[in-house]
């Protein structure tokens, strides 16, 4: 197959679908390569790098639409571009086919075939197709980069000779890609990073990444997994609680970063007008989500301002243009990905696997249909978090009632024991002579006592209690005293023994226990 | 010294050896105890010494002496890993103990008869014979009762406690191994006592006190021999509890309070110990003692899946990124002595602000709370070793859980498998936590001789080699 990349005609647009490395590995595949002439320019890749690379080089944008089986592109096509689609071709290229329905039409009355790289579901086997996370990282590198441009003073801290400099107080708002990769930056940097986000679940990456999450005391937060680990709406009450926490932040902030993006909505306004009032002269702003509305009130979709007081507020949408030959090169590798899944034998034929969840999920037209919105997909991006189950309350009746029934089983129990135990001792009493009844009742109230002590021994100290109940089980050494002063001298020896054992014993075990008691320590 | 003071420092030691053992309640006033228990014993030894007709009390000092040097050697010496070694035999010591003065008594009894027949003085025998000489033919023949049940307890108590202490010290076989002809051994030999007892009673002779004797030393030798490692808890605790008891069954037949109280004390804590093992266990305590597991129901399910290993430095990345850490120690943490390098990571771990607790399965090793003194020793703070019931809920909201040489204590058989040997057995529920690490020397099964499927699951990552070997080789990598 035929692989044409025409010029970007979005102006301003400086990015490239496919770098002469990229073109290399697409050969590998079997597949041929078309390019427009001066398409990789502005991204820094001259015609002759792709020439060199094996790549055609064409001189009209006509003849790369015409001549190639799979369009790669960036940006999602103009009508002109549209067009020049025709049966059977395939486009794959950014093309939000969400917002883009009446583009969506016109490319299936082409009867072309799409492959919207938005769309590339979130699951493990897709990220490296996934060109929204790569796209997301260079802007929220670029953000910190745009920001420290407009910012007059270091990231770092420093003490020099010539005075003391605090460290910038930078604060990103929304931990997605983009978020996080601001948040690296920006302690890369040096500057005190805090983080914000709806989902409680990713104060870990923040706090990974080395920035500090800012808790919110609420009690509904909200978990990502069921919407594939992108944020959604949040209540009314949760978004007031927000604004006080940012509102209390703001005047410490020098520079803000505000990444809050709800897919297919319009972007949550989060810093208001009187954050901004709020704010230090000299502070940045840069807003993300400006190309959705903004996430700032006051930003200008493409446009620099500077506010009254002096805080400026940066709301391009190109960041990743801004650096097109870092955004040039991952994107090419993701649209390299999309075709190595969709060229499995590698010898150049494109097999469109409409079961296969990644394929599936990114075609928006296919064969004539619409296909857009695809189905679920079958692996869920993260594992849901499982839902708590709450151990079942007992009314205060039931509760009652239950206690009630263990105490008349035990009040049972006891009056059994005690009455069997009771009888019994009325026939040992029957027929022993009283000396051994004065021995027996002694022995029977230790073992009563023995009984009710030992169910208070802590469990942890089971080993010193065996060893101190041996030490003090020696205490056979006192029959063998007595018997030692005896006469015969049989029983001289066999006493003398006994009280040797029992010596071993009495200091052995104490000691061991000692020493056993002394190691347990309070942390 | 007359006898009232004698008697009266008995009642002070009887109470001091109820509050050493009820001061076993917590840590703190532990340390206080053993003061007690050792004050206790002093105090009667000592009232013992100088009470009436006492004889040869400087003898009695050397001997206690020399036996305290040897005592204080060993309990000096010893490992804390050995230490249920040591108790068991130590037991031992106190059952022979228990059967000489047995002999002892039963050839006073024949001094006594003796004199009397001859017309002699019996005030020159000693205060023992003088007690029995006033004794009239009931009371005799109860003394024989007596001393012979004293006896019998004490040579039980004696082989088994050797067998139990050999086993532990891996100088015999664990396994459990009995004769041909099992149970019915023991019973026939148990028979034969009966058969003494009448005889002795009948005739007061020396033949058939020999003989029960022989025939309660083996007892005590099959008896233990039938019962495998993994019961090893059970066992000591319960040839405790018959130390106590052949203590009181002397003190029966001596007319001694004190060895009856502190028997009885002895006796009734080794007997509650062993139930609540075995309740920790979910067996009883008859199956336990006769050795072997009961019949089940059907053969064990099949496990699916297989064992994957992991290497130490998964397992470290794991540890570096858990916030929550819950380690199960067993049996293999002792044998390796790898209580301190578990502890140096623990202390690691927590310095790196993660949470990292102990989970201790009340049967964990060979001694009951043989995991608290190893971590105890190691310097573990006793207030991040918890109970099973403590922390079995806190399983599914904990990272990593890092299981040291223990098997059945972690085995989810007890609660999936209904067929299963081990099943209805209270486990710690490892497997609910989000990444299960287990050190094991091979892929065997432990004492029990179970498969665990736990080793199987997805969550689990088998980390083999020597406890201490793998602890060690973790410990430079968390950083």
């Amino acid at each position: 197959m035929k692989i044409g990349v025409p010029k970007e005609v979005f102006e301003g647009e400086a990015r490239v679908a496919m770098t002469p490395a990229s073109a290399r590995d697409l050969q590998k595949l079997g597949h041929d390569c078309v390019i427009e002439a001066g398409a990789g320019a502005a991204a820094g890749f001259s015609d002759a790098a792709y020439k060199e690379a094996g790549v055609q080089v064409l001189k009209t944008t006509a003849s790369v639409w015409k001549g190639a089986d799979v369009i790669a592109k960036v940006r999602p096509p103009t009508e002109t571009e549209a067009k020049r689609l025709t049966k059977g071709k395939t486009l794959i290229s950014f093309f939000y086919p969400g917002q883009n329905e009446k583009l969506m039409e016109l490319a299936n009355s082409k009867g072309a075939h799409v492959i919207a790289m938005d769309m590339v579901p979130r699951i493990s086997r897709a990220q490296k197709m996934d060109a929204l996370s790569s796209m997301a990282n260079i802007a929220g590198y670029r953000a910190v980069i745009e920001a420290g441009n407009n910012f007059g003073r270091f990231f770092t801290g420093q003490v020099t000779a010539a005075g003391k400099v605090p460290p910038a107080k930078v604060l990103v708002v929304g931990a997605g890609v983009a978020g996080l990769a601001a948040i690296g930056t920006s302690t890369s940097l040096g500057a005190i990073t805090y983080a914000f986000d709806v989902r409680p679940e990713v104060a870990e990456q923040i706090e990974s990444m080395g920035a500090e999450f800012v808790y919110l005391d609420f009690e509904d937060t909200q978990d990502s997994a069921g919407t594939g680990g992108y944020a959604a709406p949040s209540s009314p009450e949760f978004r007031e609680k927000q604004l006080e926490k940012f509102r209390e932040l703001a005047p410490e902030m020098d520079i803000v970063i505000t990444t809050a993006l709800i897919p297919g909505r319009p972007a949550p306004v989060l810093w208001t007008k009187d954050m901004v009032e709020a704010m230090k002269p000299g502070s940045v702003i840069v807003d993300l989500a400006a190309e959705q509305g903004g996430n700032c009130e006051l930003t200008q979709k493409d446009e620099k301002i500077v506010s009254d007081n002096g805080v400026t507020i940066v709301g391009y949408t190109d960041f990743a243009s801004r650096m097109a030959a870092q955004s040039s090169t991952l994107y090419a590798n993701n649209v390299r990905h999309m075709l190595t899944d969709l060229t499995p034998g590698k010898d150049g034929k494109i097999v469109h696997n409409m079961d296969d969840d990644v394929i599936r999920g990114a075609t928006a037209t296919y064969k004539g249909k619409v296909t857009y919105p695809p189905p679920k997909p079958k692996v869920q991006a993260i594992a849901a978090a499982p839902k708590k189950e709450k151990a079942k309350e007992l009314t205060v009746e039931e509760r009652r009632a239950q206690e009630i029934a263990a105490f008349k089983q035990q009040t049972r129990n006891q009056v059994t024991l005690l009455g069997v135990g009771g009888i019994l001792m009325l026939l040992v009493g029957l027929v022993a002579p009283p000396s051994f009844l004065q021995h027996f009742i002694v022995f029977v109230l230790a073992v009563f006592v023995g009984f009710q002590v030992i169910w208070g021994v802590a469990h942890s100290l089971h080993t010193p209690l065996m060893s101190i109940t041996n030490a003090i089980s020696s205490i056979i050494i006192v029959g063998a005293l007595m018997q030692i002063g005896s006469g015969s001298y049989l029983v001289i020896l066999l006493s003398a023994l006994a009280v040797f054992m029992a010596g071993i014993n009495i200091f052995g075990g104490f000691l061991v226990t000692r020493r056993m008691l002394a190691m347990f320590q309070k942390s | 010294m007359d006898f009232g003071f004698t008697t009266a420092a008995y009642v002070v030691a009887a109470v001091l050896f109820i509050l050493a053992l009820g001061g076993l309640s917590n840590q703190e006033s532990a340390k206080r105890a053993v003061w007690y228990g050792i004050v206790g014993m002093a105090l009667a030894v000592f009232a013992t010494l100088i009470g009436p007709g006492s004889g040869l009390w400087l003898l009695s000092l050397v001997l206690i002496g020399a036996g305290g040097v040897i005592g204080y050697q060993l309990a000096m010496r010893v490992q804390m890993t050995q230490m249920p070694e040591l108790v068991a035999a130590m037991h031992s010591l106190v059952g022979l103990a228990a059967v000489f003065v047995g002999f002892n008594a039963h050839f006073e009894i024949g001094n006594v008869g003796h004199a009397l027949v001859m017309g002699r003085d019996t005030s020159t025998l000693g205060t023992f014979a003088q007690l029995i000489a006033k004794k009239t033919t009931v009371e005799l023949n109860i003394l024989r009762i007596e001393l012979f049940l004293g006896i019998f307890i004490g040579a039980i108590t004696f082989t088994g406690s050797v067998i139990a202490y050999g086993k532990l010290s891996g100088r015999v076989d664990s396994a459990a191994k009995k004769l041909p002809g099992g149970h019915m051994l023991n019973a026939a030999a148990a028979a034969l006592s009966v058969l003494c007892l009448i005889w002795y009673f009948n005739t007061g002779g020396f033949v058939p006190l020999f003989l029960m004797t022989l025939a309660a030393l083996f007892i005590g030798y099959h008896l233990i021999m039938g019962i495998g490692g993994a019961d090893m808890p059970v066992v000591v605790s319960m040839l405790n509890s018959y130390s106590g008891w052949a203590a009181a069954a002397i003190g029966f037949s001596l007319g001694n309070d004190l060895l009856i109280v502190v028997g009885a004390l002895v006796g009734s804590s080794g007997a509650i110990l062993s139930y609540i093992m075995c309740k920790a266990m979910n067996r009883s305590f008859i199956s336990v003692i006769l050795g072997g597991f009961g019949g089940t129901g059907g053969p064990a399910a099949e496990i699916e899946g297989e064992q994957i290993a992991i290497d130490a430095d998964g397992v470290a990345s794991a540890l570096n990124e858990a916030d929550s850490v819950i380690i199960v120690p067993g049996y293999g943490m002792a044998v390796a002595q790898a209580q301190q390098a578990v502890a140096e990571l623990t202390r690691k771990l927590r310095a790196k602000g993660k949470t990292v607790r102990f989970g201790i399965h009340p049967v964990a090793g060979r001694l009951p709370g043989h995991m608290n003194v190893l971590l105890a020793e190691a310097k573990v703070p006793y207030d991040i070793v918890l109970e099973m019931d403590e922390i079995n809920d806190d399983f599914p909201s904990t990272d990593v859980a890092i299981i040291i040489g223990s098997n059945d204590i972690v085995n989810p058989a007890a609660q999936e498998d209904p067929n299963s040997p081990i099943a209805g057995m209270p486990v710690l529920e490892v497997w609910k936590a989000k990444q299960v690490f287990v050190s094991k020397r091979g892929q065997g099964t432990g004492y029990s001789g179970i498969e665990n499927p736990l080793f199987y699951k997805d969550n689990t990552r088998m980390f083999y080699g020597d406890a201490k070997a793998s602890v060690d080789s973790l410990l430079p990598k968390i950083d």
